[in-house]
């Protein structure tokens, strides 16, 4: 299988303040490290989960390579071309084949524009179709996704949360891209609905041999549409690995801790919850060594002095922990 | 096609927006008068408002002359007829060329940050100069005309302008909307064009209500203190000028282009904040 997208040590940095008053008063400027040295590359076709908690950077991944963050460091190779250094000149016949579908689907449509015109604007854009038979393109579209082709010429005030979220779909789908960055696309809207829109993202990547790459907070969604998952701890990936491999052997602290919290049928579930105490550390200033010891169970004294790599745990699973391992978590 | 189900009838639509927003209307008929009077000038004033008649000086207003005479005895209802006409032009003609520019200035500062950091000092800098002060400096190198005061308001109002669309085009620039455009490949004059400049009209129709009043008094300021246009043109601010020194044995020089000047100014606000009460979303939502 090709990869449709490498992501080599990504970093995205923001700097906040340094203005010309801190300046004059030699206040340095802060950096924020919201993704520092991401990795990782989804074959055609595939889809890979991106997880965290708020604020881990993992929409971040998706914006920077979106190019709607300048990366600080790293390459982003969409289909062998480079898009992280690309000129914005050069990045447009690119954008053809990556699309993004955002989580606020009341937020991603022109509430002064009717949704044919949102849908048709890539399509146009990249010269696909014209007039009668852009029409024609947008109406089936809409179909495809469950949409009457009748509806095309209306508002986007008068649909539902879950219709806009598909004609959002539908905008990402015009241009046949090779891959569409799925931004929490379910996270806004309805369980039952929520069900929907992943069974239909699912139905058209087996349609149309899409890779996504889908950005969630919720370990059960990713779970289903899933063919691998990362987990990403403040702007690091912690750990990777094919999803049957990460839900039944877990070999990160934090992923353990995070499948804990998935709400379960089984009634003993809860007993067996691990708990983490404290925020997320603010990345602005991260811990030494390893990010995740401060809220870590099992935290020793290596883990504030070395940061632990990225390494091979079993075929096809990556962990970043000293004391990475299959067995039950264990507080010391 | 909800359209047509909603609408009603143009007359029922006008007894809504009076029941809702009488404030629209009000201002609006004031202006609407104000227009009236400053077209039909010629045929409403009757006499000439430059002719000299000394035996009129300072004629009290009466059946001959509705607002009396002035130092000259020249007729004051004539010249303050003709003096809407230059009220007018100046409101109208700041408020469209402020707006054009401060619209250019603030979509490019919005949206390239480059250029922000050039364009807002500047701007800055022009908003640190009082606007009457910048207008008489203005004035001064250029001379002074009708032309030229427009162009010097208009300079002056810029910044506000500038600010006020750079503040609606850096929100709308995080949209996803704006954002799914740009993904899409949309070049940067169709996301302007398509995303940006329709949800920016809304303020800036506002914006241009007040930058309308503020123009007509700072022009009224401006011929007060003898910057503005020529004496010989009438506007409400020269004849008040004219008529300051005067004002214990004669203050109906003064009154009456007075009135006009509030009587303008005042419907121009109303009308703003009527607009404003139908644009705001916290009023949209409570229909």
């Amino acid at each position: 299988m090709t990869n449709i997208l490498r992501v080599g040590d990504l970093v995205k940095h923001f700097t906040i303040g340094g203005g010309v008053l801190d300046r004059v008063f030699g206040k340095p400027a802060k950096v924020i490290r919201a993704v520092d040295g991401v990795s990782f590359d989804i074959s055609a076709g595939e889809t890979l989960g991106l997880v965290g908690e708020s604020g881990c950077g993992k929409s971040t991944v998706g914006r920077s390579i979106l190019r709607l963050h300048e990366p600080t460091a790293g390459s982003i190779m969409l289909d062998g071309r480079e898009v992280s250094k690309a000129s914005q000149h050069a990045l447009r016949p690119l954008r053809q084949h990556l699309q993004v579908v955002f989580q606020d689907p009341f937020a991603s449509l022109n509430p002064r524009r009717t949704v044919g015109q949102s849908v048709a604007e890539p399509i146009a854009n990249f010269g696909l179709a014209k007039d009668a038979e852009l029409r024609a393109e947008v109406e089936s579209l809409f179909v495809r996704v469950g949409l009457r082709g009748d509806q095309i010429d209306r508002y986007p005030h008068e649909f539902s949360g879950g219709q806009r979220q598909r004609i959002g779909i539908a905008r990402a789908l015009g241009t046949k891209p090779k891959l569409i960055i799925l931004d929490e696309p379910v996270s806004a809207l309805d369980v039952s609905v929520q069900a929907q829109v992943i069974n239909l993202l699912v139905d058209l990547q087996q349609e149309f041999g899409l890779a996504y790459l889908f950005i969630a907070h919720d370990l059960a969604v990713v779970q289903h549409i899933s063919a691998r998952v990362a987990v990403m701890y403040l702007g690091r990936i912690v750990e990777i690995a094919d999803k049957k491999s990460l839900f039944e052997k877990p070999h990160h602290p934090y992923t353990k801790a995070l499948l804990s919290a998935v709400p379960s049928i089984d009634p003993d579930a809860a007993s067996k919850r691990i708990v983490l105490s404290g925020d997320i550390p603010s990345p602005a200033n991260p811990p030494s060594g390893c990010r995740f010891r401060t809220r870590c169970p099992i935290a020793q004294a290596i883990c504030a002095e070395q940061e632990p790599p990225l390494q091979s745990q079993a075929a096809g699973h990556d962990a970043a922990c000293h004391f990475a391992g299959p067995g039950p978590l264990l507080a010391s | 096609m909800s359209a047509a189900a909603v609408s009603l009838s143009p007359r029922a639509g006008l007894v809504r927006l009076w029941q809702r927003h009488p404030n629209i209307i009000i201002g609006a008929a004031m202006v609407g008068f104000a227009l009236f009077v400053a077209i039909a000038a010629p045929w409403l004033a009757g006499a000439d408002p430059q002719t000299i008649a000394p035996f009129n000086r300072l004629e009290a207003p009466g059946a001959d002359f509705w607002f009396g005479g002035d130092l000259v005895g020249r007729d004051v209802f004539s010249r303050t007829i003709y003096g809407a006409r230059i009220s007018l032009a100046v409101g109208l003609g700041v408020a469209v060329g402020g707006i054009t520019l401060g619209l250019v200035v603030g979509l490019m500062s919005g949206f390239v940050r480059w250029v922000d950091q050039i364009l807002m000092r500047i701007m800055d800098g022009l908003m640190a100069i009082p606007s009457i002060l910048l207008a008489v400096a203005l004035i001064s190198l250029t001379g002074a005309s009708l032309k030229n005061v427009i162009i010097a308001i208009s300079i002056a109002e810029i910044p506000r302008v500038a600010r006020l669309v750079r503040s609606v085009v850096l929100s709308l620039k995080e949209r996803p909307y704006v954002e799914a455009a740009i993904t899409s490949g949309t070049p940067f004059i169709l996301i302007l064009w398509r995303h940006v400049l329709p949800n920016t009209l809304a303020p800036l129709l506002i914006q241009g209500t007040y930058i309308f009043a503020s123009a007509i008094l700072t022009e009224a300021i401006l011929s007060f203190i003898g910057a503005g246009t020529p004496p010989s043109t009438p506007s409400w601010g020269n004849i008040i000028a004219e008529g300051r020194t005067v004002f214990s044995i004669a203050p109906h020089i003064v009154l009456f282009p007075g009135l006009a000047l509030s009587f303008t100014v005042l419907g121009v606000n109303l009308l703003g904040d009527g607009l404003r009460d139908i644009f705001d979303p916290r009023y949209v939502s409570r229909k």
